[in-house]
C-alpha cells in the first residue's frame, strides 16, 4: 500500500479556483513536485501576477508576493538582488508578460537576472473575460477580436521564447506545453531545469507553456486540448530553443 | 495491482482524467460535491494498471493512486 | 557637496542596501552618487529599464527586508504612481525621492513645486499616503533621507523626499552626522523563504469588498496614527506674528530673507515651514486666526499648498498667494512687495 501519486508539499492544501479543465492547475502541480523534489520551498520566493494566476499566492507553499499587472519580473529582479543566495521565480500569464510586461521581459533576460521566469500562454486574457492578446491567434474569436483576430488591425502573435532565445543573459529557454500527459511530463523537466539553472547562478532562465482555457474558447476541456494541439503546437518553436554549454552539462 | 482515490471535493468534473484513461476505469458520478460539481468515480476498479496518466492529467489535484 | 549627493550619503549612511534608479535630470546625481559608493558600503545598484520597472523592483527588494531607495524627477515621478500605490499598499518601506521641476510634460529643468497635489494627495489610485518630507537645504536633504528610512521601517509605508532641481543642484557644506539608531520594530511581515516559519505572502488584493473594506479602514486607521504624530514645522518669528508666510523647500528659505526684512520694517511677520507635508501641519495653525490678520503662501507652482492652508485655518484668517512658476525663482524683494501690496502697508520709499 504505497502512493505512488498524490499532492505534492510544493503546494498547499488549498483548492484551485481555476475553471474546470484549465490547465494552470497542472502547471501549479509541476512546480510544486519540483519545489518538493528539489528541496528548495524554504527557500524560494514566487512572484504572482494580475490575472487568472493573480490569486495563485495561497496555493504554494513557499513564500509569494503578489505584483502589479506585467511588472513580477520586475519586482523579481528586486527581490533577487536583495535576496542573492534565494531562489525567485516568476509565474505570469500571457497577456501579463506578452503585453504590458513586455519591457521587463527583455531586460530582465537581458540582464541574465538569476531567476526562473514561467509564462502560462492560453492565447487569451483570461480573468477579464476573453479578450485578445498578444498571443492570440490569426482569425481567434475573442470578446475584443469577435470577427477573429484581423492581423491587419491587430497584428500577428508574439514568440516571446523565440525573442528571449536571442538575448545573451537568457541562458535556456524552453517552450513546452501540457495538453497531453507526455507533453506534461516533458514541461516538469523543462521546469525543474529551469530552477537548477537558477541554483547553480548561470544567468536568466524562461520556460514557456502552452496552456487552455476552455471557458473564453467557449470549447470543452477535452476539446480545449485538441484545439491547442491543433493551432497553437504548429504556430509555435517548441522545445529547449536554447541551452548554453553549461546548463546542458547540468 | 493500483487502486485510484478520487477526492471528490477537488474534483470539478472536467473529465480530462477520463480522457486519457487506457482503461476506461473512472467515469463521471451522479451525485454533485459541496461546490455542485459531479465528480468522477472509480467504475472499473479493477482495470486500473496503475499508469497514473490520469493523475498526471488533472488539473485540480483531484486523484491519487495507490499501489496495492 | 551637492544637493543630490547629499541625500545619496545619507542614504548609504542609512544602511540603504539596494537603490534602483533611471536617468532623469535633475535627479540623476542621486544615481551616479551611488553608482560610484553604494557597491563599496556593500550594497546594491541597478538602473532599471524604466521608472515602471524601478519603483517594482524596490517593491521585490523591500519584500525581502532590505532598505531601499529609488529617486526621480517629476515626469518619471508621475511613472511610478502605481507601484507608489502597491507599495503602500502592500506596506512596504521604501524611501522615494521626487527632485521636482518644472511640468506639465517635458517641462523644463528648474526648480518646481507644481507636483504637490500629486505627492499629498496621491498620485496613484486609491485611498493610499505616503509621509513626505520637504528639506529646504543641504543639511536637511541630508537629515530628511536619514529620516526617511527610519519612518519608514517605524510605519512601514513608503516615505517620499520632495525636492526640487534648484536644492538637488546647489552646492552647500553638509555635516555628515552619523544618526542614532532608532528602536525600529522587527520585520516579522518579510518574504525571504518560508525555510523553519510558516508561509507568508505579500500582497494587496481584497477577494471579497468586507475583506476590501477592513483593510482601508485599516489604513486610514494608520494614516490617522501619522497624522496625529507626525506633523512637522518649522517655527520662524510665527510666535508674534501679526502677519504669516507659509512655504516649504526653497520657497520656506527664501520666505526667512523676507521675515527678517519685514521685522527690520516694524512689520510682525513669521514664517510657518512645513517639514512634512503629509501629514500637512495642520496643529501649526489651529488657533490662529485670533491672532494673525493674513497670511500669503509662497510656491513654485499656480497654488497647490495655498489649499490646504485654507483648510487648515478654515479659511478663518485670508490666505493670499505668491508664485514663479516654470522654474523661475522669486526674490526675496519681490515677495516683501507682493506682501506689502497685498496688506496694503506702507512700503518704505527706496522699495518702490
Amino acid at each position: 500500500m504505497e502512493k505512488i501519486f498524490s499532492r505534492t508539499k510544493g503546494l498547499t492544501s488549498l483548492p484551485f479556483h481555476y475553471c474546470p479543465g484549465c490547465t494552470h492547475g497542472i502547471i501549479h502541480r509541476l512546480i510544486g513536485e519540483v519545489l518538493e523534489e528539489l528541496d528548495i520551498i524554504g527557500d524560494t520566493i514566487g512572484v504572482a501576477p494580475v490575472g487568472c494566476a493573480g490569486f495563485s499566492l495561497d496555493f504554494f507553499s513557499c513564500d509569494f508576493v503578489g505584483a502589479a499587472h506585467g511588472r513580477a519580473q520586475a519586482v523579481a529582479t528586486g527581490m533577487k538582488r536583495a535576496l542573492p543566495e534565494k531562489l525567485v521565480f516568476t509565474y505570469q500569464g500571457d497577456g501579463d508578460i506578452c503585453a504590458i510586461g513586455t519591457s521587463h521581459a527583455i531586460h530582465t533576460a537581458a540582464r541574465a537576472e538569476k531567476i526562473t521566469s514561467i509564462m502560462v500562454n492560453n492565447a487569451i486574457f483570461g480573468m477579464t473575460g476573453g479578450q485578445m492578446a498578444p498571443t492570440t491567434l490569426a482569425g481567434q474569436i475573442t470578446a475584443t477580436s469577435p470577427y477573429g483576430r484581423n492581423c491587419q488591425l491587430a497584428g500577428n502573435p508574439i514568440d516571446l521564447p523565440k525573442i528571449i532565445a536571442t538575448l545573451d543573459g537568457a541562458v535556456y529557454v524552453a517552450a513546452v506545453s501540457v495538453d497531453s500527459p507526455q507533453q506534461i511530463i516533458a514541461a516538469k523537466k523543462a521546469i525543474k531545469k529551469g530552477f537548477q539553472v537558477q541554483q547553480a547562478g548561470l544567468g536568466f532562465a524562461f520556460i514557456s507553456i502552452l496552456s487552455t482555457c476552455p471557458t473564453n474558447w467557449g470549447l470543452s476541456p477535452v476539446e480545449s486540448l485538441k484545439w491547442l494541439r491543433q493551432n497553437m503546437l504548429p504556430l509555435y518553436q517548441m522545445g529547449e530553443l536554447k541551452a548554453t554549454k553549461e546548463v546542458s552539462a547540468l | 495491482m493500483a487502486q485510484v482515490v478520487i477526492l471528490g471535493e477537488y474534483c470539478k468534473s472536467c473529465g480530462l482524467c477520463l480522457s486519457v484513461c487506457p482503461k476506461q476505469v473512472l467515469q463521471i458520478s451522479d451525485k454533485s460535491n459541496q461546490k455542485g460539481y459531479y465528480p468522477v468515480e472509480v467504475v472499473r476498479a479493477e482495470q486500473c494498471i496503475g499508469c497514473t496518466l490520469c493523475g498526471l492529467m488533472c488539473p485540480d489535484l483531484a486523484i491519487e493512486i495507490i499501489r496495492t | 557637496m551637492k544637493g543630490n549627493e547629499a541625500i545619496a550619503e545619507a542614504a548609504i549612511r542609512s544602511g540603504c542596501g539596494l537603490f534602483f534608479g533611471y536617468p532623469i535630470t535633475p535627479s540623476t546625481e542621486i544615481m551616479e552618487y551611488l553608482a560610484k559608493k553604494l557597491p563599496q558600503a556593500g550594497g546594491t545598484i541597478l538602473q532599471g529599464e524604466d521608472e515602471v520597472a524601478s519603483i517594482n523592483m524596490c517593491y521585490g527588494a523591500a519584500a525581502s527586508g532590505a532598505r531601499v531607495m529609488t529617486a526621480s524627477s517629476s515626469p518619471g515621478f508621475s511613472l511610478k504612481q502605481e507601484g507608489l500605490s502597491y507599495l503602500a499598499a502592500a506596506e512596504l518601506p521604501v524611501v522615494v525621492v521626487n527632485v521636482n521641476r518644472t511640468g506639465p510634460g517635458l517641462g523644463g529643468l528648474g526648480p518646481a513645486q507644481s507636483d504637490y497635489f500629486q505627492c499629498t494627495k496621491g498620485g496613484g489610485h486609491g485611498d493610499y499616503r505616503l509621509i513626505v518630507l520637504t528639506p529646504s537645504k543641504g543639511q536637511e536633504l541630508y537629515d530628511y533621507t536619514m529620516q526617511a528610512f527610519d519612518l519608514a521601517d517605524q510605519y512601514r509605508n513608503p516615505v517620499l523626499i520632495l525636492a526640487d532641481g534648484f536644492l538637488g543642484q546647489m552646492m552647500e557644506p553638509v555635516e555628515l552626522k552619523v544618526r542614532s539608531r532608532e528602536e525600529l520594530p522587527p520585520k516579522e511581515w518579510v518574504t525571504d523563504g518560508c525555510r523553519g516559519r510558516e508561509k507568508r505572502k505579500i500582497a494587496s488584493y481584497a477577494l471579497t469588498n468586507e475583506i476590501g473594506e477592513a483593510n482601508c479602514l485599516y489604513w486610514q486607521t494608520k494614516y490617522n496614527q501619522i497624522k496625529d504624530r507626525l506633523q512637522r514645522w518649522e517655527n520662524f518669528y510665527a510666535d508674534d506674528a501679526e502677519y504669516l508666510l507659509v512655504g516649504y523647500g526653497t520657497c520656506g528659505r527664501i520666505a526667512k530673507s523676507v521675515v527678517l526684512t519685514a521685522r527690520q520694517q516694524g512689520v510682525r511677520l513669521g514664517l510657518l515651514r512645513p517639514i512634512t507635508v503629509w501629514p500637512f501641519p495642520e496643529k501649526a495653525f489651529w488657533g490662529l486666526h485670533e491672532r494673525v490678520k493674513g497670511i500669503m503662501t509662497i510656491e513654485l507652482n499656480a497654488g497647490q499648498m495655498i489649499e490646504d492652508v485654507k483648510l487648515a485655518v478654515q479659511c478663518k484668517t485670508p490666505v493670499h498667494f505668491y508664485s514663479r512658476q516654470g522654474g523661475m525663482l522669486p526674490t526675496e524683494r519681490e515677495i516683501w512687495q507682493a506682501f506689502c501690496r497685498t496688506f496694503q502697508l506702507a512700503l518704505t520709499e527706496e522699495e518702490l
